[in-house]
């Protein structure tokens, strides 16, 4: 078990590593992006704007906690 | 693939490459000038093969996904990678994160390997032989992924290997020649470069697996590059400015005594 357990978390810290809320935003960004273009929207713009938002957020959170 | 793609692919995988070689070559040291070469460098060579056998296993699998799933899901992936990277990137050029510096790197791990006893058994060294293998290894498979996602979705995987292959044989050499830790090697600005390159093709592809038609087509990656350079300075700048902020606060006001 031991093994099985550290398996999936040597993964999870590799893929997804200390900000799980990024992989998450990405996830849901994609998911979005997809959903307007198959309406009709070329939401070229979306992805762009996510990852200043997630990227943002990340390193302010990081930088108020650390005072 | 244009030009400008396989500038970037090569560029990435070189440098992606170079920073994990160095970090990867300051444990080897460390190991093998505290506790002898032999057990260190078949660790070495144990890695170098499981990590082939990873690129061998991964890499013609990659190839029998359909373009466009394989472009969402390694740009979600690169996304999410690249973004990782960028983050650390900032915080340390802002100052909230310490700057990787091997020379403390080889040092700590001088003394951990000095302090640690020895188990000899079937002839080697298992301490020496188990870091030099881990360090190997997991520094070589963030190559491994960043290789094999950029190479497949560019549909080159030789050429990505070649980006990668370049740094390993130069690092491998310079550190071989000098004999230390490749402490000069400007590796957190290696390191903000591939966060930026990965964060580009991740927004990129994935854009595009999602069915996206990008205005200008692959001319829209340096308009991506251009964008997330800007980003990324525009934060280091905000947050070195939060963090003044925030030491004028912390420091005591030095009041006049008055005559």
């Amino acid at each position: 078990m031991k093994y099985i357990t550290g398996f999936f978390q040597f993964w999870y810290d590799f893929i997804v590593g200390d900000d799980w809320t990024v992989a998450l935003g990405v996830v849901l960004a994609l998911t979005t992006t997809a959903v307007l273009v198959r309406s009709g929207v070329n939401a070229w713009w979306l992805l762009p704007l996510v990852v200043i938002v997630l990227l943002g957020l990340s390193v302010q959170r990081v930088a108020a906690t650390k005072k | 693939m244009s030009n400008t793609a396989a500038f970037f692919l090569v560029a990435a995988t070189f440098l992606a490459s170079a920073v994990e070689m160095v970090e990867a070559l300051t444990i080897v040291l460390a190991v093998g000038v505290i506790r002898g070469w032999r057990s260190a460098l078949i660790g070495v060579a144990a890695a170098t093969v499981a990590l082939a056998i990873v690129v061998a296993a991964l890499g013609p699998a990659l190839t029998l996904i359909p373009i466009g799933v394989l472009r969402l899901v390694v740009g979600a992936l690169l996304l999410i990678f690249g973004v990782q990277w960028l983050r650390k990137a900032i915080l340390r050029a802002s100052g909230y994160k310490a700057l990787h510096d091997e020379e403390a790197t080889y040092r700590e791990e001088r003394e951990a390997a000095e302090q640690a006893g020895t188990v000899q058994r079937a002839g080697m060294d298992w301490y020496s032989f188990t870091l030099a293998f881990k360090g190997v290894f997991l520094e070589g498979l963030e190559v491994a992924f960043i290789m094999l996602t950029f190479g497949s979705t560019q549909g080159s995987i030789p050429l990505a290997a070649a980006g990668a292959l370049a740094a390993l044989v130069l690092v491998g050499v310079v550190g071989v020649a000098v004999h230390a830790p490749l402490s000069r090697v400007p590796e957190n600005t290696m390191k903000f470069a591939v966060g930026i390159m990965l964060t580009t093709f991740g927004i990129f592809w994935g854009a595009e697996g999602a069915g996206v038609a990008w205005p200008g087509a692959d001319f829209a990656i340096l308009l991506i590059l251009a964008f997330v350079i800007v980003v990324s300075f525009g934060l280091v700048a905000f947050l070195r400015r939060m963090k003044e902020q925030q030491t004028l606060r912390s420091t005591p006001a030095v009041r006049g005594t008055g005559d």
